[in-house]
């Protein structure tokens, strides 16, 4: 790793590479995760699945499964009259188990509650099940070809409080929303181009292999509900319990353990409100623990076409761009509507273009719903756009980096009107990843080179808040809502808490992710834990030492002397008291404690949206095996600006396992269904990156101070994912001659175009 | 209706005696139980996770007469009377192997799910090749997937925890 900092100095441990507090735990194999949950009187679930693609359910017989010995309930829509069976974060389409109809392969329709997994297993096997099979679609064109069977007879109710800003448009049956960003005149821009260049890209359906399946543990006791599950943002899920169980908020208790892995993958609701409906009908304890083949058939990403075309003048600045983006959305909506909207937010990258005129539709097909998974959009709309501008480079004779720095936004730019302005130096950025890819250097013979970039409108929603309670030992304890999903929330939180109080690391405890112990927070996602949650901890600190010192003042000195406020306490006519003296002075004994409460949303420093830029940088070399149509990278560099580096290690590690994360989609991973069904749905088939696959890495951490968080920070960990694939595609476009339009960029595609 | 259940199966049920981390275990188990299970639901050993649950992965790896096997295809009754060993038998009186505090140095880990088997093999890799190459552990790595780390860090994780077990070898503090 290589750091490059122009901040201004940060209270210690901001900055420092602390190691993981989640460390020993998890190399000891204490960590405890959803699937490590057990209660008493704990009994086990399984789901039968649908087989057909898209079917009419006639009948459903479970007496044999009932009267099975072990079986405590057999459950159907049927069977709950009494709990609103659709839920959705954006939309309201996805029943909690199939009513009525069957929409993929792979849907729920009945669960079985045993008292162990094995007989719940057998029981699915006695349940009849009728079907009346309907036409299905498994590809966007053919859902919107004009006699498309429709999946969605009734358009979902619109959730648009839950974050979304204008209506979900629904422009055809199967269309589940269409997003539009626009600026400029781009008829114009097209009018007046010297070069446009213009072509269909194709980004593959994916699976993000979190590896740690959905798992969840559903417990009712006096009417309210309590859910240990391996959920990214446990609130979220609050709300959805509580919408299908018709509770108030302050009845349902989300609790998350460590997350096994997440990527977007697990942000929303999936198995809660199931596993919530069979241990109600139970009326015990229900854990519903999926596999793997049955994760994939819960949530994928959203697979998309995309056809772009881009105007360029002269001397290679951009006129406009122009696309239609249709993605791959499945049978639910999921959060596939704000996918859409956020891939329209993010083809126009990080550059100055005068117009601009997207439009995405998310669609309906009968396969597995599609919803966030890391990058959000970014992957699929970057591919294309970065794609043309070494296409653009090369027929204007013009070098590929010098192209994208006569484009890029100047700090502190709007991409578009109202909007907030670029904030980070991406010129700057490009220019270290090509000081590490010594882009200068004469090129190896049958290598090729590419760097390239994108910009997310990150940080989602600023709703956030923390207390930080400082005890009568002077010691803290932070409560945040943000879930530990291995990015290190639970390490980069408690520093900036000990940061900010200036007590030892050693004495920040941090309580998290519990709805009915954890104030709230909107979502572990998007980046913004470090960002959003951080400032929330700072201003909760700020809180408490505000008191501390108003305290002090009622306490010790009533008639006057100043006090003095110092960095870890207060100082009175020269004697030094801590916190924790504080606490107990003016409580007037020997405990106490004081509450700081932080607040983010959207004013102040968070009113413009969005709250941080994600900027993606990112440089690769490769050469290809013509034999073979194998690519072979050379190296792979990453440029992590993060405007400061609360923990610089843990940067590098979210930037390098970003980047293989996009390296295993550019080159491999893909979902493929035939005659409405997945054919790779197992770890067997879909192959994800291994150890053998990782090419020299080489990450830079940028900090210049200029993200909105704590010390100048913001988001990382999705940004270096983004451009990977079309860094590849250009630098096997420099070293073999063959452009390629469709990921993954498997042997046999390369191969393909190399005839 | 549990008692009922475990009284049919009873007469399936068989005995299995074998040695979990340094002790001593004996209990009866199903035929059909795999080890994972047994770690994971009758010994309480959480540790070793189930993801593929079809020997892809590389979660769920324990250590078999010092073998790296995979836990979730791994009958329980072929375990009888070997000696199994799970990440809870790494560290010994609460101090972490090298490898262990490598992880941790290197964070070669993110959201830990792997890390369990990940230890395993290559607790298993540095017993057969106590000074790897790099390529040696990217090979001993190739049946553990991560899908947060990129593995760059275990690797090196792998080869640091090699380079302080050689030192400890000279000064002669081996076990």
């Amino acid at each position: 790793m290589r750091r490059v900092t122009t901040r201004e100095s940060a209270p210690a441990p901001i900055g420092e590479p602390i190691p993981r507090r989640d460390g020993i735990a998890k190399v000891t194999g204490a960590a405890t995760y959803a699937t490590d949950v057990a209660l008493p009187g704990m009994t086990h679930a399984k789901v039968l699945r649908s087989p057909y693609a898209h079917a009419r359910i006639v009948s459903i017989d479970t007496v044999a499964a009932r009267a099975h010995r072990g079986v405590i309930a057999v459950v159907t829509a049927d069977d709950l009259a009494d709990v609103e069976l659709i839920y959705g974060h954006a939309v309201a389409d996805h029943p909690l188990i199939a009513t009525g109809k069957v929409r993929f392969a792979g849907e729920p329709i009945v669960g079985v509650v045993a008292e162990d997994a094995v007989t719940a297993e057998e029981a699915l096997a006695l349940v009849d099940v009728r079907y009346e099979p309907l036409a299905y679609v498994t590809d966007v064109s053919a859902s919107l070809a004009p006699d498309a069977p429709v999946i969605h007879e009734r358009p979902g109710e619109q959730r648009a409080h839950r974050g979304f800003e204008e209506d979900i448009e629904r422009t055809a049956p199967n269309v589940c929303s269409a997003s539009r960003q626009q600026w400029g005149d781009v008829d114009a821009a097209f009018a007046e181009a010297a070069l446009v260049v213009e072509g269909e890209f194709r980004y593959p359906l994916c699976y993000a292999y979190a590896m740690e399946p959905y798992t969840a543990v559903a417990s009712w006791s006096e009417g309210a509900l309590t859910v240990w599950t391996s959920a990214q943002h446990p609130y979220m899920v609050r709300d959805d319990l509580a919408h299908c169980f018709h509770l108030p908020l302050s009845a349902v208790r989300v609790i998350v353990p460590y997350v096994g892995g997440g990527y977007g993958s697990k942000s929303y609701t999936k198995i809660e409100p199931l596993t919530a409906a069979l241990a109600l009908r139970a009326g015990r304890p229900v854990r519903l623990a999926l596999s793997v083949e049955e994760a994939i058939l819960t949530t994928r990403g959203d697979g998309a076409r995309i056809r772009l075309a881009s105007a360029f003048d002269h001397e290679g600045h951009l006129l406009g761009r122009r696309a239609t983006v249709l993605l791959d959305t499945g049978a639910y909506a999921e959060n596939s509507p704000l996918v859409a909207r956020k891939a329209a937010n993010r083809l126009g990258g990080p550059y100055r273009i005068p117009a601009l005129d997207v439009s995405c539709s998310a669609v309906y097909t009968n396969t597995a719903p599609a919803s966030s998974f890391r990058g959000f959009g970014a992957p699929q709309v970057t591919f294309a756009a970065e794609s043309q501008m070494d296409e653009a480079a090369e027929r204007l004779g013009l070098d590929p980096l010098e192209l994208r720095r006569r484009n890029v936004l100047a700090p502190g730019e709007r991409p578009w009107p109202r909007v907030r302005g670029i904030d980070a130096d991406v010129g700057a950025d490009l220019g270290l990843a090509a000081e590490e890819l010594e882009w200068d250097a004469p090129a190896v013979a049958g290598h090729g080179k590419a760097i390239s970039i994108s910009a997310s409108d990150a940080g989602s929603e600023p709703v956030t808040t923390a207390v930080v309670r400082v005890h009568s030992d002077g010691s803290v304890t932070v409560t945040a809502g943000s879930t530990e999903i291995g990015q290190g929330s639970s390490t980069v939180l408690a520093q900036i808490a000990a940061g900010e109080m200036a007590v030892p690391l050693e004495r920040v405890h941090l309580v998290q992710s519990d709805t009915a112990a954890v104030s709230y927070d909107r979502s572990t996602g998007a980046s913004r834990t470090t960002t959003l949650m951080g400032l929330a901890i700072q201003r909760a600190a700020q809180d408490a030492r505000a008191q501390l010192v108003r305290w002090a003042e009622e306490a010790l000195a009533p008639d006057g002397p100043a006090v003095v406020e110092e960095r870890d306490g207060v100082s009175i006519g020269g004697r030094h008291h801590d916190w924790g003296d504080l606490v107990r002075a003016w409580f007037g004994g020997a405990s106490g404690e004081v509450v700081g409460r932080g607040y983010v949303r959207r004013a102040g420093a968070t009113e413009e949206m969005p709250p941080f830029w994600e900027v993606g940088c990112v440089g690769v070399e490769a050469s290809v095996d013509e034999e073979t149509g194998e690519i072979r990278l050379e190296r792979l560099v990453t440029v992590g600006d993060v405007g400061c580096a609360i923990n610089p290690q843990l940067v590098e590690s979210q930037d390098i396992g970003a980047a293989v994360m996009g390296l295993g989609m550019a080159m491999r991973e893909e979902l493929v269904y035939e005659d409405g069904n997945l054919m790779n749905g197992n770890m067997f088939d879909y192959r994800v990156p291994r150890a053998g696959d990782i090419p020299p890495l080489r990450t830079v951490v940028v900090e210049r101070g200029d993200g909105v968080g704590a010390y100048g920070a913001k988001g990382g960990g999705e940004g270096s994912l983004n451009p990977v694939a079309s860094a590849i595609a250009n630098a096997v476009y420099r070293a073999a001659g063959i452009r390629l339009r469709e990921a993954p960029f498997t042997p046999e595609r390369v191969w393909r175009a190399l005839q | 209706m549990a008692e009922e259940r475990r009284a049919a199966i009873s007469e399936r049920s068989i005995d299995l005696a074998f040695e979990v981390n340094g002790r001593p275990r004996s209990l009866r188990i199903e035929p059909r139980e795999t080890l994972a299970e047994v770690l994971r639901d009758r010994l309480a050993l959480t540790g070793t996770k189930v993801s593929c649950d079809a020997q892809v992965c590389g979660a769920c790896t324990v250590l078999v007469d010092g073998l790296a096997v995979s836990a979730c295809t791994f009958l329980a009754a072929d375990a009888e009377g070997r000696r199994v060993r799970t990440v809870e038998g790494l560290a010994v009186d609460g101090r972490l192997t090298a490898l262990q505090q490598a992880f941790i140095d290197r964070a070669a880990f993110q959201c830990g799910f792997c890390t369990s088997g990940m230890l395993m093999a290559a607790t298993a890799l540095l017993e057969d090749v106590p000074s790897p190459t790099a390529e040696q552990v990217v090979h001993g790595l190739e049946g553990n997937l991560c899908r947060c780390t990129g593995y760059a860090p275990i690797v090196e994780a792998v080869l640091e925890a090699a380079a302080a077990g050689d030192d400890r070898a000279a000064e002669g503090d081996t076990p």
